[in-house]
């Protein structure tokens, strides 16, 4: 039988081997693919600051769009975005996190469960369109929501659920039964134990993922255009707080509107270059402000699971 | 740190063959893991095609030591190891030496078999392949055949070469996992308790399988049974908390230990 | 020390509270079915009206997709070729980056280099898609004009090169995952038999967490094949039947947007090919995600 060593031959190298080579290859292969992502974000930024940066004024944010891109502006789109993600955020987390609640702290092993939870699941891997189509059937026409604020915003809020109920949930399974169990020796009952102990404790995880949730409904654009959102708005919503009684006014919720990311994609489908540099300064704004808002949820994901002390 | 009394010249071995033939000799090996010391100091011979075992109660060193010899220790990050191992006069912790080359001279059979998720076939063949040792389909099928049948496993697989590794009982699976490492044709094979995981029967079958390997390769075998290290072993060495306290023939160790401690361990006082 | 005396009422109120609490959570759970039947309701209510028109036929096998001209066609394979080559291209490029970096993180990259890098490819997942569909238009389409003469400026290459970076970290992170699970000891198997470490990555580790892999692959095809808006910025709006990467071309998602951006009356025929072209997209993309699941759990139980 042939083999590497009928005779004793010696163990030094001779010079790098075929295989070595391969490996040192590929170390250097895989350490640049690994950096894709950070050479990517730069690419971004880059490109965005380079065309876009010298849009960006205190007018540039005050703006309406207009006709003519040295003075439009991005304030109709980010006082839409706002009033969007407030809607949003009023809607799926409460949601999200009764759901998660709910899953986790209360729903038996039956088949039930299973299907919810295959549901979500699925959920999560639908294209963000089908939402907006889904919003267009059910809350534009047969709800009777129209193409309003509120309409987007429930639909932004049915695309991260799922978002927010899997961080929900892995934030509570992380907290030990044996603080549960203190709680319940005490004789707490079960919702008692839950919103005394259990949320608070939860709540940097939950907070990581509502945060990374908002910042993708941000970023949506799909949805909102499937839903009717105007690419161009020239006014704004009415304000939610006025100075006359009843101090509180809902209209808002049913004015038309767009948002931040529709602008940027309605100034970039013209071939003016002019525009063009519009589309950047907005997409620079934009992509620092999700940056920002991912950015914090990771760090604050990191150092929690640094700190964990039980 | 040897007691004075452990390093006597072994008796001549049976086999004529391997008379004064040291094929690896051990000189002041110590391991570190971060900052503890688990092992002082060590210095041992082993003789070439002859079975040696170590033993020694939980914890003291032995499959530590034995990983240093094919330098399996280089894959833990925490691991340090000092002093030299010589194999046939050279030493492995050169620097200029290629790790490959070691292993594929110096194999390994694991405590729990751990045959790849592949064919009963492409196991065997892996180490060939990836060293080149086949030059046709027709030779790597005689090497696959020829170390199962030493593994004494051919023809209970003869038939169903292309079946998973995985699927075999756990007898069957470190025979596999013997035959694979025999498949490179090493000069040595080190075995860290290669039955414990095993019935009594397949147990049997792989000491059976040691004894008729003897003849062919160096076998060091680190056991936690002493009858199996009696069954199958000419030389014994004894290790407690990282040294090695007493190494002699196998019959002399069992029957008429020099250390106290080897006595101890022996008589199951503790260990 | 005795209970105070109105225990037994408190107690009585609390278990209300408690039942009332406990159906509440029970609906905001079942939210989820809820929502999938809502989804499939919508499309499959609009298509039926759809499919009285125009023969289930004609729309899965046609080969023009004009339903806004005088003389509409309602053939989807124009949509279906869009996204197909956008998706392809998208593959070629995040396959090997993905599974390269997958396995450097998993069985060469020092833990140090792992932390800083697996939070900086979930940033990228992150990034508006908006943001990446200009990226792919006034970036990338200018850089490949250099390269390929004649390339349109809408054009389905930069699009699927855009969204292959973008699924990389769909794909590095699942596989990275499967792969750091495979037992240690089939390494060292592998290394004791003088495989260097990366015939042992390639050989051993790679192949026993293939299902794992594919899952993560077939995850990132599902969101590529969903993904709107960079191929509706970058790759132009209009139906082409072509395998060329190199002309424009709408895909299912991008045709969706184009009409919504029109003036659409509600119940009208044009109205209805959106939900019909979106139910194929959610045919496609619930196949793609079963694929992934039960992948993933046939993976989980080898180990």
């Amino acid at each position: 039988m042939s083999s590497v060593s009928s005779h004793p031959q010696s163990l030094k190298r001779h010079g790098i081997s075929r295989r070595q080579l391969y490996e040192n290859l590929f170390l250097v292969c895989g350490f640049m693919a690994t950096l894709i992502g950070i050479l990517m974000m730069l690419a971004l930024v880059a490109s965005l600051a380079h065309d876009g940066i010298a849009r960006i004024a205190p007018d540039f944010f005050a703006n309406f769009p207009s006709r003519h891109s040295e003075k439009a502006g991005i304030l109709a789109a980010w006082v839409g975005s706002l009033l969007v993600i407030l809607v949003t955020a009023l809607t799926s987390i409460p949601i999200g996190i009764a759901a998660a609640v709910y899953l986790e702290e209360y729903a038996g092993q039956n088949w039930l469960t299973e299907i919810i939870e295959i549901n979500v699941a699925n959920l999560a891997g639908v294209p963000s369109i089908i939402y907006g189509l889904l919003a267009l059937g059910l809350f534009v026409y047969q709800f009777g929501f129209g193409n309003s604020i509120l309409t987007a915003g429930l639909t932004l809020a049915l695309l991260i659920l799922p978002i927010i109920i899997v961080a929900t949930r892995e934030a509570i399974r992380s907290i030990p039964s044996s603080l549960r169990d203190a709680a319940y020796a005490m004789g707490a009952t079960r919702w008692r134990m839950i919103a005394d102990h259990l949320l608070p404790y939860s709540s940097p995880g939950i907070l990581t993922g509502v945060i990374i949730g908002l910042s993708r409904a941000i970023g949506e654009t799909a949805p909102l255009i499937t839903i009717g959102a105007l690419t161009f708005i020239a006014f704004l919503p009415p304000a939610p707080v006025q100075t006359e009684f009843p101090f509180i006014s809902f209209a808002w919720l049913g004015s038309p509107f767009t948002v931040m990311p529709i602008q940027m994609f309605n100034w970039v489908s013209r071939p003016d270059p002019a525009f063009q540099q519009n589309a950047a300064a907005a997409g620079l704004v934009l992509l620092l402000m999700t940056l920002a808002m991912n950015g914090f949820a990771i760090a604050l994901r990191y150092r929690l699971r640094k700190s964990l002390v039980w | 740190m040897n007691t004075a009394t452990a390093r006597t010249r072994p008796d001549p071995l049976p086999n004529p063959m391997a008379i004064d033939s040291i094929k690896i000799a051990a000189r002041q090996i110590e391991v570190y893991y971060g900052s503890k010391r688990a092992l002082h100091g060590i210095d041992l011979d082993i003789y070439a095609k002859s079975v040696t075992a170590l033993i020694g109660p939980s914890g003291c060193g032995k499959s530590t030591f034995l990983r240093c010899i094919n330098r399996m220790n280089d894959t833990i990050a925490t691991c340090r190891t000092t002093g030299e191992v010589l194999l046939d006069g050279e030493n492995i912790y050169d620097s200029a030496v290629d790790v490959v080359r070691l292993r594929a001279r110096v194999g390994m059979v694991f405590q729990k078999p751990n045959p790849f998720p592949k064919s009963i076939y492409d196991n065997v063949a892996y180490g060939p392949r990836i060293h080149g040792i086949a030059k046709s389909r027709a030779q790597l099928d005689e090497i696959v055949q020829e170390s199962l049948e030493r593994a004494s496993l051919w023809k209970e697989v003869k038939d169903r070469l292309n079946d998973l590794g995985t699927g075999l009982s756990g007898g069957q699976q470190q025979r596999l996992c013997i035959a694979r490492a025999i498949a490179v044709s090493p000069e040595v094979i080190l075995m860290d308790e290669p039955c414990s995981s095993l019935d009594p029967i397949a147990t049997a079958k792989v000491e059976e399988l040691i004894g008729e390997l003897m003849e062919n390769y160096t076998i060091i075998i680190v056991t936690h049974s002493m009858q199996q290290a009696a069954r199958v072993s000419q030389r014994t060495a004894f290790f407690h908390l990282g040294d090695l306290v007493e190494v002699g023939d196998t019959e002399k160790i069992f029957t008429n230990p020099q250390d106290e401690r080897t006595h101890g361990y022996i008589t199951g006082r503790f260990g | 020390m005795s209970l105070p005396s109105n225990f037994a009422r408190r107690r009585h109120r609390q278990k209300i509270q408690e039942w009332v609490i406990e159906n509440l959570l029970f609906i905001a759970g079942s939210l989820s079915v809820l929502i999938t039947f809502a989804i499939l309701w919508v499309l499959i209510y609009e298509s039926v009206q759809f499919f009285s028109t125009v023969s289930i036929i004609e729309f899965l096998t046609g080969t023009e997709w004009t339903p806004l001209f005088a003389n509409p066609h309602y053939g989807i394979l124009p949509l279906l070729s869009g996204t197909f080559v956008s998706t392809l291209v998208a593959l070629i490029v995040a396959i090997p980056l993905g599974l390269t970096a997958a396995i450097y993180l998993s069985e060469f990259a020092p833990s140090g280099l792992r932390e800083t890098v697996k939070p900086c490819l979930e940033l990228l997942s992150g990034v508006p898609t908006v943001v990446y569909g200009y990226f792919a238009l006034l970036i990338v389409t200018p850089a490949l004009q250099k390269t390929i003469p004649d390339l349109p400026g809408f054009n389905l290459l930069s699009a699927g090169i855009v969204i292959g970076i973008m699924i990389v970290p769909y794909i590095s992170s699942v596989s990275e995952d499967a792969l750091r699970s495979v037992p240690q000891t089939l390494r060292d198997g592998s290394l004791a038999l003088g495989a260097s470490r990366f015939e042992t990555a390639l050989k051993v580790v790679f192949p026993a967490a293939f299902s794992g892999v594919a899952a993560g692959v077939v995850l990132g095809l599902s969101r590529a094949v969903g993904e709107t808006m960079v191929v509706a910025i970058a790759a132009g709006l209009q139906p082409n039947l072509t395998l060329d990467p190199r002309e424009p071309a709408a895909t299912i998602t991008a045709y969706i947007v184009q009409v919504a951006l029109g003036d659409l009356p509600h119940g009208s025929l044009q109205y209805q090919t959106i939900f019909a072209a979106g139910l194929a997209l959610v045919t496609l993309t619930l196949v793609f995600n079963l694929a992934a699941h039960m992948l993933r759990r046939r993976y989980r139980e080898r180990y």
